[in-house]
């Protein structure tokens, strides 16, 4: 399967993907009035120190520990995608706790958002793969 | 000092309105011209710290950003224009030799847009590339004078060393050092990609491209950083550098501060030391003594490897040229005035040398009429911007052409000149590793080889428009070219006639 992969040797700690992730997730159709005057809260994060910088987003787990947590089920992979069913989510925050990549976070509407590779905006396709610059996000099959 | 005379040449407009605080700019701009001010929750941009390189513009999600000119302004003055005044300011203040990058911006004429290439209409048919069979392919090296036969009637195989190209372009010198690793591999694997050459210039070749070696020409110029038997063995081609169109008659000077580990190992000098190349080599006062050097290198590579000399185009280029296609060298390069540099001084890039057009006619002229055309092949560079300048130069009697400023862009630099300050925000010209890895090899050698595709493309729809189909029938096809808006002795020189004749 397809997952977003990141190639730290490139990244140039721009911090344009989270903006363009953000900016997906919120299904805005022009940047600047989409984010203007908006804190974002993206889904994908840079992290970076001592020069080395690179992008953190859902490893699509194939037994993910999100998954197992999740006490009402809200949690499911559909075609190797790990999804929220936010109707299902009570917001216990026990996916957040216990997702080692730290990939799940609190959402601005809804109890919690993560990495659902686009799939449910107007996008489709990861956009933080599209707009990264140098290539240091990528969407591809690896093994 | 405590007067400021120097104003920015261009303003940083931002549109407030499009802007959101994304800080990309800020952390994109090696020259700090942009900030982030916390208690406004606003970018501020400083203009005088701008060298107008488009990175900020290029990667602002928004476009809230372009750069302008300043509109600031002296008192008009046809004899004083502002920048020779601030020129003055500069020079006054710092009491140094003014330091510039790329090529000659100064509004000198360019003849390649004063001539025109011709097309076939009714009476010679034209071709269509996309439908028939088109040869871009060239080889550069000596040609053989005659078809020599043994006892049997065979013919004798025996060939000097040549290079073949499936397209008449190469990438011309730029030393690792003066321009980074990942330029330098998206060079070498675009290079093979296309079925080209790129040149290592004079700073050696990093070991890890040994394995580019089969498309590689390797440079020995007068500071000989690099230069030993397995450089020279892992080379298609080796070039003695004489003299470049950007400064003729001076040496170079790449700084300490540029010289890292991998640049030392390479260059075979102390990490940290400045690279001084000197003017002239110091064993190389005639064409005889070119002629020993020529042959040093070909007996180092037991005769297997064209050598090609490169020299400037300077006033006596024609009889320079003559010299060397006499001194054993197999392939002539000339650089023209508007060849590109990593640093060179102010004056010598800006009034130094001459056009590569009429260097390049009266190159091949002279050597025509001495009946030596034959015994090199000329490449042309300095100058060279697109694929309607590719087909002129071989018109005009080139073999084949040298890009350097062209292949850059595609890496994209934006030509805001200012690669001798190392801090290059796309990458290119510098030895940062955090401005460095920023030219992505895995990009960059994609956009080199769509360039030059393209380039291939053009080439042929314009051949084939004559009524072409190989590009050795337009070596030196003046006919094929008419000027514009050019004088008699412009013409003369060029060896083309005027339009309308």
């Amino acid at each position: 399967m397809r997952r977003v992969y990141v190639n730290e040797e490139w990244c140039l700690g721009c911090h344009l993907c989270e903006y363009y992730c953000a900016f997906a997730n919120l299904n805005g159709r022009d940047l600047a009035r989409t984010l203007k005057n908006v804190r974002i809260n993206p889904r994908i994060k840079i992290e970076e120190r001592n020069g080395i910088s690179f992008a953190v987003s859902c490893r699509h787990c194939d037994e993910p520990l999100c998954r197992k947590g999740c006490i009402t089920g809200a949690i499911s992979i559909s075609d190797g995608v790990i999804t929220i069913d936010r109707d299902r989510c009570i917001g216990c925050y026990t996916c957040i706790l216990s997702c080692p990549y730290g990939a799940v976070s609190p959402s601005d509407e809804g109890p919690v958002q993560k990495c659902e590779l686009c799939t449910k905006n107007i996008y489709g396709t990861p956009q933080c793969v599209t707009g990264c610059p140098n290539a240091a996000i990528v969407y591809e099959e690896r093994w | 000092m405590a007067i400021n005379y120097i104003y920015p040449d261009y303003e940083i407009a931002r549109n407030q309105d499009r802007c959101i605080n994304c800080r990309v700019c800020e952390r994109q701009c090696s020259n700090g011209a942009h900030e982030y001010i916390e208690d406004l929750n606003k970018m501020v941009s400083y203009d005088e710290k701008c060298v107008n390189c488009h990175r900020c513009v290029a990667l602002c999600p928004t476009r809230a950003l372009k750069i302008v000119k300043s509109g600031h302004t002296f008192k008009e003055n046809a004899n004083w224009p502002g920048k020779i005044i601030n020129e003055i300011y500069k020079q006054a203040e710092s009491g140094g030799v003014l330091l510039s990058s790329m090529g000659n911006p100064e509004s000198f004429p360019v003849y390649f847009d004063k001539m025109l290439i011709n097309a076939s209409q009714v009476t010679n048919p034209s071709i269509d590339p996309l439908r028939e069979p088109m040869e871009t392919k060239v080889f550069l090296g000596p040609k053989p004078q005659k078809i020599e036969r043994d006892e049997k009637g065979r013919i004798k195989k025996v060939l000097p060393p040549f290079l073949t190209l499936s397209m008449p372009v190469m990438f011309s010198a730029m030393s690792y050092g003066s321009i980074s690793y990942n330029a330098h591999e998206s060079l070498a694997r675009a290079a093979e990609e296309v079925g080209i050459y790129y040149n290592t210039g004079e700073g050696g070749l990093h070991e890890d491209f040994y394995k580019y070696g089969k498309n590689t020409i390797v440079q020995v110029a007068s500071g000989r950083f690099g230069v030993h038997p397995d450089y020279l063995a892992a080379a298609a081609a080796i070039e003695i550098k004489m003299g470049q169109g950007a400064k003729p008659g001076i040496g170079g000077h790449l700084p300490g501060t540029k010289v890292g580990p991998d640049v030392s190992r390479t260059r075979m000098i102390p990490e940290g030391s400045d690279a001084i190349s000197p003017a002239p080599h110091h064993d190389i006062y005639s064409i005889e003594d070119l002629r020993q050097l020529v042959y040093s290198l070909k007996e180092a590579t037991n005769y297997q490897k064209p050598v090609i000399v490169k020299i400037a185009a300077v006033h006596n280029v024609a009889a320079i040229a003559s010299g060397i296609a006499r001194s054993g060298a197999d392939i002539i390069a000339i650089d023209g005035f508007r060849g590109g540099t990593g640093a060179a001084p102010t004056r010598i890039r800006d009034n130094v040398g001459i056009p590569i057009e009429l260097a390049l006619a009266c190159v091949d002229k002279r050597l025509r009429d001495e009946g030596i055309r034959d015994n090199v092949s000329i490449v042309v560079g300095g100058g060279i911007r697109s694929s309607a300048d590719v087909v002129k130069a071989i018109a005009l009697g080139a073999d084949c052409v040298y890009v350097a400023t062209a292949a850059l862009m595609a890496l994209g630099c934006h030509l805001c000149r200012s690669c001798h300050t190392g801090k290059c925000n796309w990458g290119i010209a510098t030895q940062v590793p955090e401005l460095a890895k920023r030219l992505n090899p895995n990009i960059g050698y994609k956009r080199l080889v769509n360039l030059m595709n393209a380039w291939k493309h053009e080439i042929e729809e314009m051949m084939g428009g004559m009524g072409i189909n190989s590009i050795e029938t337009l070596k030196g096809n003046r006919l094929m070219l008419r000027g514009v808006g050019l004088n008699e002795k412009e013409l003369e020189i060029l060896g083309i006639k005027h339009a309308g004749e």
